[in-house]
């Protein structure tokens, strides 16, 4: 029952890398990769419907870590208490900027708020589950940048693979040239992960860089997906036998009634939550085009 | 001044400041939900527009109360370490079902809402938004199921210095919480009217448009329902807090020794005699404890201590809470009455409408003063203390870098929303014409 809910807290964790990783990288970009408003507008809508849901990814998480290893939930959040500080502001200011955006007089605030909000938690949690592993400044600042280069090039794929215009053919060379910048990278921060599914998450972003190349969006975010989850399944299977330095997860796990009764509960809903998010994403399949009259 | 005062300064900080969106996310989205329902039934164009000018007000405030319902779930593991350690295997429950069970379906259909106004079907499109709206009310289910079990904890026993849960029905069907949840969400919809009669006065005041009239009348009715669930249920709150939490209620009512036929204290020294105990029991010569003498029974069971919160705030904030909750409820009464039979709004009342715009939240500022500040020195009523629940590691520094952090961003986004939202009250609905338009070209609530 404690593997069942670390591995359903692994797979809440990484899909919310994977769906908020795009996000990050959209917000991250959208101001540079369009001409003029209606474009940054173009950008910004591809994530528009769905970042919210994403963001309860995270959410859920941490609900399921307080309510399934508390000692591990609280004994993490503590610990890293000023990072998280920041990527909380940095989760307020971009949320109140995607939300106001359209509505106020000076977007310009809201875009700086998307921007900072987009790339603090992007680069900080890189940076507090490389020190949680590896215990380093200097492994958090790598696994920072890694996560940061990561999000920017996943974002920049999603924009190529939603949009269509001037935004797609800018997003598709910044996705290039953050592909260059990624894979070293990528090189120093997976190989000391030093496993298999982080190798093979090499492998997908240098395919990923390729199927840019060959302007296949679609499998391009495929490849760019895998690599996060690879990565993320990577550093759980790290974290498993101690979520925290001193820690195990026995020591940290709630009683079997608590967890069992979590996991009927999981049980039913989850399956729902995953029809209706995907739902959301049929809904709005299809590429984002500018708006006939920009304001 | 130590790191556990910083803490609960945060902790009252951010989570007033939550709450002053929460109600109006909760009540408000109901209301919209109502105006769309209304305009998909009759097909009225001004239900469309009164749509589309609440929702826009709607979602401005929706988005305050997502973020900073975020930073609330990250605070126990931050401030609160012991505590989270302790309560995790109960408290966590109620926590991850209302992220799996209410935030999921809240988040995942306001995105369908605000951006499928023109690629659903309109039935469809308007249950996506009944359906957030119900995501919403759900998630206030399950986290004052969470806080009532710290006010009266079942379902649980302590093994190893932790709380383990035994029975979570008992847990999700606290008296505490069945009390407190119509109680909470009736005083949301309180807050909701008296934000929509504050708008629709101004424009009352400004124009002859009948469609003005018809919301405020939406309004006063939601209000005047709301009031006597509020009522109602704040009553059986009283009865339970004499059984459940006699210290509370004692400190309430400035209540010293045991007194059988206790009075009630309007203001300290204006009495009416029997009153409490009636209130409390529903026998007016009840014995009702006192707080000295709770204090020398609670030293016996848990050793030396305070066990008294503190006193002015739990007595005022009780008596804020009834005043300003009353006028707002009596107004809008007053206003279903005076506008009876297609009376059109008296001015004045109108105006009242706007000047009474802070009396609900000042109202659910101070219950859940009364509330929290009440239920001191503990965090899990006579397991354990506030004073043992922050985070030994965590220093002074850091939880006043915090503390300065949250409150700065937090105060300049409230004059950022508040200057929004006067705008849009200001620029009031599209004309009937525009908004057609508009709506061809670009659907007016998105990005």
């Amino acid at each position: 029952m404690i593997d069942l809910w670390f591995v359903i807290i692994a797979f809440l964790w990484t899909g919310y890398f994977v769906l908020e990783g795009f996000d990050f990288g959209v917000g991250l970009l959208s101001p540079f990769v369009s001409a003029d408003d209606g474009e940054h507008r173009q950008g910004l809508q591809t994530i528009g419907p769905v970042w919210d849901g994403n963001e309860v990814w995270l959410i859920t998480a941490v609900g399921a870590m307080f309510a399934a290893f508390p000692a591990w939930y609280s004994g993490l959040f503590s610990a890293f208490y000023l990072p998280v500080v920041l990527i909380l502001v940095g989760l307020i200011v971009r949320g109140v900027g995607l939300e106001w955006r359209g509505k106020v007089s000076y977007p310009a605030w809201c875009d700086l708020g998307i921007v900072i909000g987009s790339a603090l938690p992007a680069f900080l949690w890189g940076a507090v589950f490389a020190n949680l592993l590896f215990g380093s400044a200097v492994a958090a600042l790598v696994g920072g940048v890694f996560t940061l280069g990561l999000c920017v090039l996943h974002g920049a794929v999603f924009l190529a693979l939603k949009t269509d215009g001037g935004v797609r053919r800018r997003s598709r060379l910044v996705a290039l040239a953050a592909s260059a910048v990624v894979l070293p990278l990528a090189a120093v921060a997976l190989s000391s992960l030093d496993s298999l599914p982080a190798l093979v998450a090499m492998g997908a972003l240098a395919a990923a860089a390729a199927l840019i190349w060959r302007r296949r969006e679609g499998w391009a975010f495929t490849a760019t997906a895998a690599a996060i989850v690879l990565t993320s399944v990577s550093v759980f299977a790290d974290l498993r036998g101690a979520p925290l330095p001193g820690l195990t997860l026995a020591e940290a796990a709630s009683g079997p009634y608590t967890l069992t009764m979590l996991s009927w509960i999981g049980l039913i809903a989850l399956p729902f939550v995953l029809v209706y998010q995907g739902w959301t994403y049929w809904v709005f399949r299809k590429r984002v085009r500018v708006a006939v009259a920009p304001r | 001044m130590d790191a556990l005062d910083l803490a609960r300064w945060q902790f009252g900080v951010t989570t007033v400041y939550h709450f002053l969106f929460v109600p109006l996310t909760i009540g408000l989205g109901v209301f919209v939900a109502g105006l769309q329902t209304a305009w998909h039934r009759t097909g009225k164009e001004h239900y469309l527009r009164l749509t589309k000018f609440f929702g826009k007000l709607f979602l401005i405030n929706f988005a305050m109360g997502v973020v900073t319902g975020i930073v609330q779930e990250f605070q126990f593991g931050m401030n609160w370490s012991e505590y989270s350690t302790f309560v995790g295997d109960v408290f966590g429950a109620p926590l991850a079902m209302e992220a799996l069970l209410a935030f999921f379906m809240e988040s995942t259909f306001i995105g369908l809402w605000i951006f499928g106004w023109d690629r659903l079907p309109k039935r469809v499109h308007l249950a996506c938004l009944w359906a957030a709206v119900i995501g919403s009310n759900l998630s206030a289910y399950f986290i004052l199921a969470a806080n009532a079990w710290m006010k009266h904890p079942v379902g649980y026993e302590v093994v190893d210095g932790k709380a383990r849960m035994t029975d979570l029905w008992a847990v999700l069907t606290n008296s505490t919480a069945l009390a407190q949840v119509p109680h909470v969400v009736a005083s949301a919809f309180i807050v909701a009217g008296g934000f929509v009669l504050a708008v629709c006065g101004y424009w009352l005041l400004r124009t002859r448009d009948g469609m003005w009239r018809g919301a405020a009348r939406g309004a006063l009715v939601m209000t005047a329902i709301a009031g006597l669930v509020v009522a109602g249920t704040g009553d059986m709150s009283a009865k339970l807090a004499f059984e459940q939490q006699p210290m509370k209620l004692a400190s309430a009512e400035g209540l010293r020794h045991d007194t059988a036929g206790a009075p009630f204290s309007i203001a300290p020294g204006i009495e009416i005699p029997g009153v409490l105990s009636f209130l409390s029991t529903g026998d007016f010569g009840a014995t009702v404890q006192g707080t000295e003498d709770l204090q020398q029974r609670f030293e016996k069971e848990f050793g030396p201590g305070d066990y008294r919160p503190d006193q002015a705030v739990v007595f005022w904030s009780f008596r804020l809470m009834i005043v300003f909750g009353l006028a707002t409820v009596g107004l809008s009464v007053l206003g279903l009455w005076l506008t009876r039979r297609r009376r059109p709004m008296p001015r004045w009342l109108s105006r009242m409408f706007v000047l009474a715009l802070p009396l609900p939240l000042l109202a659910v500022t101070a219950g859940w003063l009364l509330s929290e500040v009440g239920r001191q020195p503990w965090t899990v009523a006579g397991e354990l203390l506030t004073a043992a629940s922050v985070s030994p590691g965590v220093g002074l520094t850091e939880v006043a870098i915090s503390l300065a952090i949250f409150t700065l961003l937090y105060g300049t986004l409230a004059v950022a929303e508040a200057v929004l939202l006067t705008r849009h009250v200001r620029n009031g609905p599209e004309e009937p014409q525009r908004a057609a338009v508009a709506e061809r070209r670009e659907p007016s609530l998105m990005y």
